[in-house]
Order: structure tokens, then sequence, then C-alpha cells
């Protein structure tokens, strides 16, 4: 196969940056997508030119490092799929692919398609989890949890923390992304009683990290390569609504109880 | 070198229990003075910073992915295991810490590794106590699977996302602690180095990743949590990022490196099918419950495998090994997969493949069922391959896989630097010569959530450690050294990337010291390894500067530490003359063909000692004792 890329190159954050066009020949079918940058990087590097950055590390969809919006979608054309995951015979032979960064308030660009996403983990600091001390835990079993309830929990969990919902957002929104983390632990017993602070919380942060607000697009979900539903959204909201109308509702700062 | 287990004294059963209530405990105050390292936020490294944090020491913690949620726990697949005997089977921690011994080739530590079957209980209740979804039966009780090398029930798991869900559990609990100030997070930071100060670890030097800046941090106690080196061969299940270079370093600085040889070649991974192949995914070994391994009876049998009859098929592992069928430990499978395709009864291009099928499974449980146990791994492998294993069997090769070498550890978690730990797949520990499948994520949370937190503060209440900061002359010392080695990588502006150099070693040390090896072909590739490795030096080309992000610059160093670790393992594996677990030397074996252990001249821990650039290692021994195992020849019949 030969393709036409169409790769954004970014010297820093400072720097406004450019499409730069490399034509690229000997691609296989069988190649995933970021097998074929390898072999474009491999003859960057030959001539000596500076090779195109991005992000990558389990290539199986599931450390979530990966990610750049082709042609206009998040993690490409195929439904599902990482852009570690996605292979050359999605793409028709003599393509034109256009790659970009996210493109995101909140996720400033590093270099060429590498952004910075330390925002989400800021927005898991300030309320995502479970307090469980080590060695505080009761005996597993004594907590039992629907099967249905736990499958649910698993579905929202499986988030990998992409930021694709973030860049196929008209508002950059990162609401599906907090309303998985939401959602997983509040679906579980053990989440019940940090229900209310987490979520009131986690927003407070992801609104502090200038992400915008969520208008039902939709693009989310369907950008989502875990499948993540948008029902999550309606759960948060939910539980927000719930959360603010108890007295005295505060965004507590994060293991505010502890110590 | 003198190697001390510091194992205790008294029954097995009672030894940990006893040792800790005997350990010297740091006051409240104390702790918050005490400043410790964590390199490394997989399942190791952000349950120990988490948990030490909760403690009330301070803590720094450093990854080279952009985000501690992505260390590469996050990709195991099929479970963790754990002696809670919820199915009634008969399991108990006495016979996972037998299984572990046996599956590892009478090659570990008694007292280790029967800590880790005693903590595995505990582990299951703090994972589920913070939110991790495992799977669980319609009553509301958790659910098990299988794995390879054992007889029960023990394997906790979520979907086919285990490690994802167990660090998604860790890395919240280590962001609850950065919430709160106390542990300050290195994301996108190398550690390129050790330093050592009076004989005791005091810090690290640093690249960070983004700025090209050189740093340093320094601290009271310094562990090293920073996954398995199986990217020496280029191609393996790991993630890209995956290397050596902390604990090579480290070694470099005199911790002792034990058993570099001993690496895990996984059988079920799909198979490669080409040369611009950037790494192998695995298909996990919870497959082989449902899935039956074959290949054809006759040789060069190139018909669709439907078309193949029952009869004319060979389950080769259920013939072989009638009681555990296809759930023989890995290093079993691996070589007999070997076998068959090398007989040339492989499968798919190149006849290096056997079939992984289902037909059976599904035909008895139905497809919803396969789908619900393994859909996403299905899936994963129809993105790669194009074909759905609900209609054709998987095509399934070996492919590296886990490192149960790694730096020599004392029953503290210490290496032989003081002040200086080794945590999961770091560390040599526990797995002998060949893991069982689900025992990492045990090992690695055993270790961060309930052993090192115990033995650290053991350390820091005996010594008396001096005001050592980064502007101590040591720091400066090995800061230097850092960007010296930086400089070379960039000076050499040679013609070939170290992305071609990595390949080519990895190829050397998969033909020859991979799934089977010989005294012949170790000699060879040591010669062709040192020659490889002065091309390197010579011929390299990096292109950019040290001081800003750069990709390229960053696996330049990690394959640099790559060449001197092959070398290494080449040495051990030549030194080692007997078979054990995954280390097959083709001259000792039974006639059956499976591995024929030496222990009377190898029933120890070989622990290399660095002794200087272009100097022979020394090789340290520590002997194996066995209080309650008899070690026997494995069998699996
Ligand atoms: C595909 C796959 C599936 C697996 N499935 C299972 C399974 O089902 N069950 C099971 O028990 N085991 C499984 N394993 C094995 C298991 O996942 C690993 O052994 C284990 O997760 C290792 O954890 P760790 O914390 O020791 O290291 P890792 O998770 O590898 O983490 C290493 C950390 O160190 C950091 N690091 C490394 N070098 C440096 C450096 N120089 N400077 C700074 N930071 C550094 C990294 O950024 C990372 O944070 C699987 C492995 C693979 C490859
Ligand atoms: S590289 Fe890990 S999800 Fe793509």
């Amino acid at each position: 196969m030969r393709l036409t890329l169409h790769v954004w190159r970014q010297s820093g954050p400072r720097d406004a940056g450019r499409f730069v066009r490399y034509d690229v020949t000997d691609v296989s079918p069988d190649m995933s997508f970021l097998e074929m940058l390898d072999v474009l990087n491999q003859q960057l590097l030959g001539r000596q030119e500076e090779p195109i950055a991005f992000d990558h590390d389990c290539r199986e969809g599931i450390c979530g490092a990966c990610g750049m919006v082709i042609n206009g979608r998040p993690h490409g054309p195929q439904h599902a799929t990482t852009t570690c995951q996605l292979h050359m015979r999605t793409f028709p032979d003599g393509a034109a692919l256009w790659l970009e960064p996210w493109r995101a308030r909140a996720f400033p660009v590093v270099k060429d398609l590498v952004v910075d996403r330390s925002a989400f983990d800021r927005v898991i600091a300030a309320g995502g989890f479970i307090t469980a001390r080590t060695g505080s835990a009761p005996e597993a079993n004594s907590t039992l949890v629907p099967k249905r309830d736990a499958d649910l929990a698993m579905d929202a969990a499986a988030c990998i923390g992409c930021g694709a919902c973030v860049a196929a957002c008209p508002n950059a929104s990162a609401m599906l992304f907090v309303a998985a983390k939401v959602s997983h632990l509040g679906l579980l017993p053990q989440g019940q009683p940090e229900r209310a602070t987490r979520v009131v919380s986690m927003v407070a942060q992801m609104d502090a990290e200038g992400f915008g607000a969520c208008t039902n697009h939709g693009e989310c979900m369907a950008a989502c390569p875990k499948e993540i539903s948008i029902d999550f959204i309606a759960r948060l909201n939910r539980d927000y609504l719930k959360a603010v109308a108890r007295p005295k509702p505060q965004a507590v700062k994060a293991n505010g109880g502890d110590v | 070198m003198e190697l001390r287990s510091k194992a205790p004294a008294g029954p097995l059963a009672d030894k940990w229990e006893r040792y800790r209530s005997d350990i010297r405990l740091v006051s409240p105050t104390n702790k918050l003075k005490h400043h410790i390292i964590v390199v490394g936020s997989g399942l190791a490294g952000a349950s120990a910073a988490a948990s030490l944090a909760e403690l009330g020491y301070t803590v720094s913690c450093f990854c080279f992915q952009d985000s501690p949620r992505r260390a590469h726990s996050i990709a195991a697949q099929g479970g963790i295991n754990a002696a809670k005997n919820y199915q009634n089977d008969g399991d108990s921690v006495f016979r996972l810490f037998y299984d572990t011994i046996k599956g590892g080739d009478f090659r570990s530590r008694e007292v280790n590794v029967y800590r880790l079957a005693e903590t595995s209980l505990r582990i299951i209740d703090q994972c589920t106590a913070q939110g991790v979804p495992f799977a669980r039966e319609y009553g509301g009780l958790l659910a098990n699977r299988s794995f390879g090398g054992v007889q029960v029930a023990r394997t906790f798991y979520a979907r086919g996302q285990t490690g994802q869900q167990l660090l998604l559990g860790a890395y919240q609990a280590l962001e609850r602690q950065v919430g709160a100030g106390k542990v300050r997070m290195y994301p996108r930071t190398e550690m390129l180095d050790l330093v050592v100060v009076d004989g005791r670890a005091r810090g690290i030097v640093v690249r960070d990743l983004v700025s090209g800046a050189v740093g340093s941090s320094a601290g009271d106690a310094v562990v090293l949590a920073t996954g398995g080196y199986s990217n020496v061969y280029y191609l393996s299940t790991n993630a890209k990022g995956c290397n050596v270079t902390a604990i090579w370093r480290a070694h470099r600085r005199g911790a002792a490196f034990a058993n570099p040889c001993f690496t895990q070649i996984h059988p079920t991974c799909i198979p490669q099918t080409g040369h611009h192949q950037s790494k192998l995914t695995l298909m996990s070994e919870s497959l082989r419950n449902d899935g039956r391994i074959w290949v054809p009876k006759r040789k060069g049998d190139a018909r669709p495998p439907r078309e193949i009859q029952e009869s004319e098929r060979d389950y080769f592992l259920e013939r072989l090994y009638p009681s555990y069928g296809n759930l023989v430990p890995r290093d079993v499978a691996s070589r007999r997969v070997k076998e068959v395709c090398d007989e040339g009864r492989g499968v798919g291009p190149g006849g290096y493949g056997v079939y992984l099928d289902f037909a059976d499974a599904i035909a008895r449980l139905g497809r919803h069922v396969i789908a619900e146990r393994y859909g996403n791994l299905f899936e994963m492998y129809e993105r790669i391959t194009a074909e759905n294993p609900f209609d054709v069997p998987m095509r399934i090769y070996p492919a590296p896989h886990y490192t149960m070498g790694g730096l020599w550890v004392d029953y503290n978690l210490m290496t032989t630097i003081d002040g200086l730990y080794a945590i999961g797949e770091a560390n040599f520990s526990d797995h002998g010569a060949n893991r069982l499948g689900a025992s990492a994520l045990m090992q690695g949370l055993a270790d961060g959530y309930f052993i090192l937190p115990y033995t650290i503060g053991d350390y820091l209440a005996q010594v008396k450690l001096g005001q050592v900061g980064t502007d101590h002359t040591a720091f400066r010392q090995v800061e230097r050294e850092v960007s010296e080695r930086v400089e070379r990588l960039l000076a050499a502006r040679g013609r070939t990337t170290p992305d071609a150099f990595h390949r080519e070693l990895g190829r050397l040390m998969w033909d020859k010291c991979g799934m089977s090896r010989n005294a012949q072909g170790l000699k060879e590739t040591l010669q062709k390894i040192a020659a490889l490795g002065e091309r390197f030096a010579r011929d390299v080309y990096v292109g950019g500067k040290g001081e800003e992000f750069n990709q390229t610059l960053e696996h330049a160093g990690r394959v640099a530490d790559f060449f001197e670790l092959a070398e290494l393992m080449c040495r051990d594996a030549l030194h080692r003359e007997e078979s054990c677990g995954s280390h097959f030397r083709e001259e000792f074996q039974t006639p059956e063909g499976e591995a024929k252990r030496d222990d009377a001249r190898f029933g120890y821990v070989a622990a290399w000692e660095y002794a200087g650039a272009g100097k022979a290692p020394v090789l340290n021994k520590e002997p194996l004792e066995f209080e309650v195992v008899h070690p026997a020849q494995r069998s699996y019949v």
C-alpha cells in the first residue's frame, strides 16, 4: 500500500505548529497504524530528519497512552478501537490521512502528536477513589455484590483514560471520563460512604482544569474505544444533584478525613 | 560478596507472623522525616508508594509514562491467584505455596514463597475494598477460574482486564496520597542511575523526558519497582517502554543480579506476521481453560482446520499430560509447541503456530458463555488477524513474556546495596525458574502492599543516616556520568537507528538464549553480542538534542543497557549446566524431553556481581535449602 500522510508537527507548546506532508510506501495491510508510523520514523531517521513524536506503550488497546485524531476522528475510523489496535487493512490503498493531536485547552501539546493529559490524574486525585487504607479491609466475601451491579461497574471501569472523549467533544468536556469513574465506584457497596463527596470533588476539579461543559452531543461515546456509555453521564448528573441538594455539600480535599 | 537471605527461624507457617512482630518500628514523627523514593508505578510501585504514604512517610514516585496509570501492569489479562478456597476444591495456603515452588522447578526460596501464599488472602480483601470489580457469581460472591500448573480454581479476575482493574485500584490509592500532598508524583521522568553514599542507596539521577534536563532526587531509601526485561528479545508481550535500565544501573553500582537467564516464554501469543512487527500480543492463559490445543497428525497438512477430522488431529498436550492436559505450566506447554512446529506440523504462515480451538467449548457451553468469558480477547485477536475465533480456531505460538530473574533480594526485599529495595517483577524472588500464571500480580501486590512497608521500617529504624542532599558531591558525580552517557549516544551520529540494533539483538537472543539453549550457541552469541555492542557504540544514529523531548534518545539508552544485560543472560545460561523450568539446556533432558535438573550442582540462586567494565562478572551462590518440600522431578503426566 501507499499512503499520503499530513502530520501535525509542533516542536513544543509555544510553537504554532503546521501540517507536514509525507508519502509512505511499502505499507503492509497487516501492519498496525503505529507500525506504519514506526516505518516512517525509521525512514525519517535514515534521512537525519526528526521523527514524529507520538505516545504509545502497550500497543494492545489497554494502557490508554496512544491516541491521535485521524481524518477528524479520535483513534480513527474503526469503531471501538484505539489507534494502536487499528490496522492498515482498514484503509484503502492510496488513502490520504490527516493526523493531529488531541485538541483541548486542558490537554496542552507537548510535541507533535503528544499532549499533556495530567489533568485526568488531578481529577482522580480530587476524589476518584475509595478510601481503603492498606490493611484495613474486611474479608472479601463478607460483602455481596449482585452480579448485575458488578458487571455494570466493570463496564464503567473499563475506561482507559486515553482522552478520546475530550478530543471528540465540541466543548472539550471530560464528562464521560469523570462519569465512568463516578459510576464505577458509585455502583459498588464499598463506594457508598464517599459517593456524594466524590462526585462533587471530581466535578469541581474537572471545571478547574478547564474542561468544557457537557451539552449532550454524544460524540464522546461514539469515539470511546471502550464503548463507555453516556448513560453513565446521566448517572453522574443524578448523583451530583442529589449530593448538592444535601445539607452542606462540600468539595473536600482528597484524603481530607485521613491522618 | 556475602548473600544473607535473613530468613527467620521457626516453623515455616509462623515465620512471617513472628518476624513481623519482632520488626523494629519507626515512630510516627520520624516517618514524616524519612523520604522514600519509589521508582515505578505498576502494581508493585503504586501499591508500595500509596501504602508507605499512608503510614506517614514522605514519598516520591517516578514513572516514564505520562501517567502512573499506564504502567505495564495495566496489560495483565487473566487474573490473580489467592488461596481463598472459595470453591471448596481443596485449596490452601500450603497448596498454593507448594504449587508455586514446584511450578518454579525448585529454584526459589521456600520462606519467601510461603509468605507470598499467606499474603495472597489479604490482597483480594484489600482490592475488593478499593472497589476492584472482580467477576462475581449470581449470588454475589466472588468467582474463580483455573490457570496452568494447578488443579484448583483459585484465580480471581475482572473479565480479561484483571491487571487494569488491580492497577487502577492501586493508582487511585496512590492518587489519593498525591491529592493529600504525601506523595509527589514524577511522570515522564526516567531513572538513569543510582547514587550510593557510604555504601547506602541515597538517591537517583533522572532525566525529565519532556525538557531533557538531568537532575536528582535524594532520599533515605530507594525502591525499584521497574518491572521486567523481556524486551531484551525486542519482540515480546511487554509494553514497548519496558526496559532494564533502572535495575541494570543499580547492578553496576553493586546490586547483585540473580538468575538473569530465567525468562518465561508464554505459549499462547499471536504469531508474528511480518518483519514490521513491533511487538507480540498475548492471548491470556485463561483461554486454556476452554480452548484445546492441537496440530494435524500429518506433517505439512495445509487443509483448513475444519476439514481436518478428529482422528487426524493430535491434541498433543492432552496426549502427553493426561492429568493436566491443556493446563500444564507455561514452560512445558511452550516447549511442546515448539517441538511439534519443529517437526513440521505447525500451522499458519511459516508453520510457526498451533491451533487453540474453542469449538468443543462453544458446543458444550454455548456461544454466549464463551463470549462472556473471553469476549474482549476474541475481539483483540480478530482485530489483529482478521479471523474470528468463534468460527476458526486461534493460531498461537510462544513469545517472551516475563522475567523471573532480577535483582537479588533478601527476605526484607533489600538488594545487596543497603537501603536499595527491589519489588515486583524487578526482583528475582518467588517464581524460581518458571512462574505460574496469575502469580505475578499476586507477587507485585504482596510486595507493595504488605511486605515492603514493614521491612523498610526495620532498616530505617536501625540506621543512622547523615544528611545527604542532591548537592552532595556523589550526586554531582553521577549526574556528570549520566550526562556523558547521553552525550556519547548523541555524538556517535552513525547510520543505524537504535531500533534496528534492538531488533538484531533481539533476534540473536531469541534464537540462542530463548526457548532452548545449548553451550555452543551461547558461546557464539556471546561473541556476536560483543561485536554488535561495539558497532552500536560507533554506528548508532540518534539525532536531535539531549535537552528536549527525544524518544529516539530514550530508546537508545535502553538498548545500550540491554546489550550489557544480554551478555550476562548468556553467561548465566551457559554456566547453568542443567535444565530447570524455563531454562532448557538441550544437553540436559530426560528421555521424555523434560527438563533435567541437577540439584547437587545447581541447587542455588546465581547472583552475579558487577566487576567493572570489560571484566567478567563474579558469580555468587545462595544455596537453596528446603525444610519442608522435597525437590522432585516435576511431573504433570
Ligand atoms: C500481556 C501481559 C499479560 C499479563 N497477564 C498477567 C496475568 O494475568 N496475571 C499475572 O499474574 N501476571 C500477568 N502478567 C505479568 C504481570 O503483568 C507483570 O509481571 C506485573 O504487572 C509487573 O508489575 P510491576 O509493578 O513489577 O512492573 P510494571 O507494571 O512493569 O511497572 C514498571 C514501572 O516502572 C516504571 N519504570 C521502569 N523503568 C523506569 C525507569 N528507568 N525510570 C522510571 N520509571 C521506570 C514504569 O514507568 C512503570 O511505572 C502479564 C504480563 C503481560 C506482558
Ligand atoms: S498503546 Fe496502549 S492503548 Fe494504545
